[in-house]
């Protein structure tokens, strides 16, 4: 049992990091009231595009002169810039044209698929691979490094500190959202502005400025998540569509933890564990089998969704205008 | 006192929403120390003038002087700056926060968010002024009226010293106004000015130190309160009597249509807003419902409509050979299939009745779509019913397949007006049917309810403009307090008589 243990939960919490970048991304969206369904197209952008910075890296340098600190920076700015971009697009359509927030998720998240799998499919022919995808197997080395000690601390180092830098990262911004979010005078602004936005208009606060902030660091976030997967969950190999459904159960996450950033650190390793419970089952080589094992993070976030709503507790309520675009002159 | 400059000054404000002026040239002075109250009927305008103090609209014209000097307040964060703070009429504050939460909302402080801090001026703050507010209390969890003190913690937390209130006793309880008044009355010893918005001339009496009064957007006079009483305010406030020749046929005929006995309705938060009304409404006769906005109009028709839950009361339908049928307790569809139809035109028009986003034919449709064959819908027929209300009333559309929304709202009107007629109804309940009309479309709908008069129907009009009703009803019914302060006949009252009942119950003199 023990060694089950072992050998899940490192896997658990690497399958859960990119779920943790994205739920934390898409709860500190959703706070400022934006729905952003783009979360999983985000995802895929920030991933590609980390791809295509450390391809080129890669291939101008050649892999024996590459310096770590490059190789770690470069990917992971392309990854933000990527990101920040959809999260303009994003923000410049819903909340400046006030377009309707779930048809410019969905959008986006068909778009970023189809900008991944392009980019993705173009660098593959660029590489002439003889295997449909690319491997950045170095820059990977340098993304996945772990604490040099953590193996000589036996089933302790196993556990907690077996993991790369990013997965740290997902784990404090996780927390530095949380603080901000509830415990700062910019958290409770950004809370009123997802709540009500008149109210927190005719307080003085900039509805606005909140919301294009919250969403592009949102997406900002969310798409380190993509770029994790690429680069340390699947070794620097990008193949198309490979992403899979990620980026739909950070949403689900969201609703999962309901819109507590802090508890996305234990419920995203939960979800990924959850998400590749199928392999450690005897059964889970039957392929028809593990799809009922991934459904599962999907039924436990619509039961919480039946006890959200049935236990009809305000403070674990959806902020109050999720979805709805804000304009001063309705009022 | 009267040697200071006044610490607010209106100077010939003027302020228009397109064609519709809803300020002109208002000229006023708000002292040190004085509560001051803001009289007038519904959309005299005493709401949009605040709000240009407050910074929620700029004024086309004339300028504001704070404590002497010209301002431009541009935004409430303008309005706090220069100390003044307004509590709106619907409580701008966010429920899952606490109270303090809340009151600290948006604030700029360069020192760190420190919520114990606030906590501490919060109670000084209540203590000073005699509030009672937990500041660690959830906003979902408190009472209207505790909402209404937060808004008034949150304005003074800031450092209003002219608080402005738009109608603060309308969702509270005699016992709570008490309170509020006692608050009101500390801080205008604590040196603070405040104007109050109100149509009650009992309040007004009773807290108040100047009148100023409006009527269509203009000042009109003010008094010292002291040297007024309810009659004088009324007449300034009502104005008098304009002819406007309304057509006014003698009723043919007139039987008992709808005898409504004892009907008492409250609101979703158990507020009374109807109580223990009776009357009857007869065919061939317009009776017009009279009385300030919010006092029970609403719920009285959505009463007779079957819209709304009703307390204890009867509602009867009397049939043409003098049998009842109670409506309390019948669906909405029922209530229509015996020919009682609701053209209720609300505060937003397209709010009740009328889909912004489908076009005329449809909207016509929303009546009739059960009258198809089996699965589907008669569409033919709706199109020309809108064919026919467009010709009619002269409603201004490039067609009938235009969507509603893209209409103006006195069209907006007509199309609604139009489709509730057409049903041939028994029963016409309207409300607000000329808001924002021009004068030409009003008289078309005076004219087609006079119509409905002449083919036997009870026509019931909610209006809220003192002149018509007179003109063009039969009886008028006084609500005020969501009670009958009485039935006048239409033909021998005067507009005083009707500005006093609703005002005051029975519109009797104050003797107090």
């Amino acid at each position: 049992m023990f060694e089950f243990l072992l050998s899940f939960i490192p896997r658990a919490v690497s399958q859960g990091i990119p779920l943790m970048f994205g739920a934390v991304g898409e709860t500190v969206t959703e706070k400022s009231g934006n729905l952003n369904l783009g979360t999983a197209g985000i995802m895929y952008v920030g991933g590609i595009c980390g791809v295509i910075g450390s391809f080129l890296y890669e291939t101008r340098t050649g892999v024996e002169n590459m310096n770590g600190f490059l190789a770690i920076l470069i990917p992971m700015l392309c990854c933000l810039a990527g990101s920040l971009i959809m999260g303009l697009i994003y923000c410049f359509l819903t909340v400046t044209l006030r377009a309707n927030q779930n048809v410019t998720g969905l959008a986006m998240t068909t778009f970023g698929v189809g900008f991944g799998n392009f980019f993705g499919g173009s660098l593959i022919k660029l590489s002439a691979a003889d295997v449909p995808s690319i491997a950045l197997s170095r820059t990977s080395q340098f993304f996945s490094a772990k604490l040099p000690f953590a193996k000589s601390l036996g089933w302790f180092g196993q556990i907690f500190l077996s993991y790369s830098f990013l997965a740290y990262t997902a784990i404090a911004m996780a927390i530095i959202a949380s603080v901000v979010i509830f415990h700062t005078k910019l958290g409770l602004n950004l809370r009123s502005v997802g709540e009500n936005p008149a109210t927190a208009d005719a307080a003085g606060i900039n509805v606005t400025r909140y919301k294009y902030f919250a969403t592009c660091i949102g997406a900002m976030v969310s798409g380190l998540g993509g770029l994790y997967y690429v680069m340390d969950y699947a070794s620097g190999v990008w193949s198309n569509d490979a992403f899979g459904d990620r980026g739909w159960l950070a949403i689900a996450l969201v609703i999962f933890t309901i819109w507590r950033p802090a508890h996305s650190i234990w419920a995203s390793i939960l979800f990924g564990g959850l998400y590749i419970l199928h392999i450690f089952i005897p059964s889970g080589t039957n392929l028809a089998i593990k799809e009922l094992y991934q459904m599962a993070p999907y039924v436990v976030t619509i039961i919480v969704l039946i006890f959200t709503s049935l236990r009809n507790k305000r403070e674990n309520q959806p902020p109050a205008s999720l979805g709805l675009s804000y304009f001063r002159e309705d009022r | 006192m009267e040697n200071q400059v006044p610490v607010l000054q209106l100077k010939h404000i003027t302020k228009r929403f397109g064609n519709i002026t809803a300020n002109e040239d208002v000229s006023m002075d708000v002292h040190q120390g004085e509560i001051l109250a803001l009289l007038g009927e519904n959309g005299s305008g005493k709401t949009t003038l605040m709000n240009a103090i407050a910074g929620i609209y700029y004024p086309e014209e004339g300028e504001i002087l704070v404590r002497g000097k010209e301002v431009s307040i541009n935004s409430p964060r303008d309005a706090f700056e220069l100390g003044i703070g307004m509590i709106h009429q619907h409580f701008k504050l966010i429920d899952v926060l606490t109270a303090a939460e809340n009151i600290v909302l948006g604030l700029k402080d360069k020192r760190r968010f420190d919520l114990k801090a606030a906590n501490a001026k919060i109670t000084e703050i209540c203590e000073k002024y005699g509030f009672d507010i937990d500041p660690n209390q959830k906003i979902y969890d408190m009472s209207v009226s505790q909402k209404q003190t937060v808004e008034i913690v949150k304005v003074l937390f800031r450092g209003a010293d002219i608080l402005i209130l738009d109608e603060p006793t309308a969702v509270l309880t005699p016992q709570e106004t008490d309170k509020l008044f006692h608050i009101l009355r500390n801080m205008k010893a604590d040196g603070k000015s405040i104007i109050i918005i109100t149509h009650k001339l009992n309040e007004v009496l009773d807290i108040s130190d100047r009148v100023v009064i409006l009527r269509k957007g203009k000042y009109i006079c003010e008094f010292v309160t002291a040297e007024a009483d309810a009659q004088k305010l009324t007449d300034a406030m009502v104005g008098h009597a304009v002819t406007l020749n309304i057509d006014r046929p003698e009723p043919v005929d007139p039987k008992d249509r709808i005898r409504v006995k004892g009907l008492t309705v409250k609101n979703s938060d158990g507020v009374l807003k109807l109580k223990d009304i009776s009357f009857t409404a007869r065919t061939g006769e317009i009776l017009g419902i009279a009385g300030i906005s919010g006092n029970g109009q609403k719920e009285l028709l959505e009463s007779i409509a079957g819209l709304q839950k009703i307390e204890s009361g009867s509602i009867a339908y009397v049939n043409e050979d003098g049998t009842e049928k109670e409506l309390v307790g019948l669906d909405p569809k029922k209530i229509t299939d015996l020919g009682v139809t609701l053209s209720f035109v609300p505060e937003d028009r397209l709010g009740m009745g009328l889909v912004g986003n489908m076009n005329l034919g449809e909207n016509m449709m929303l009546r009739t779509f059960r009258h198809g064959h089996g699965l589907f819908t008669d569409r033919k027929a709706p199109y020309q019913l809108a064919e026919q209300v467009v010709k009619e009333l002269e409603v201004n559309t490039p067609s009938v397949r235009t969507a509603v929304r893209k209409l103006s709202g006195g069209n907006v009107q007509k199309v609604l007006v139009g489709r509730e007629i057409s049903s041939a109804p028994t029963v016409l309940l309207t409300a607000y049917a000329v808001r924002g009309l021009d004068i030409n479309s009003s008289y078309i709908i005076y004219d087609l309810m006079n119509k409905q008069k002449e083919r036997g129907v009870a026509v019931i009009y909610v209006g809220e403009d003192l002149d018509v009703l007179l003109e063009l009803c039969d009886r008028i019914l006084v609500l005020c307090d969501g009670q009958v302060s009485g039935i006048l006949d239409g033909r021998d009252v005067d507009k005083q008589q009707v500005g006093m009942m609703m005002t005051r119950l029975g519109g009797g003199e104050a003797n107090e």
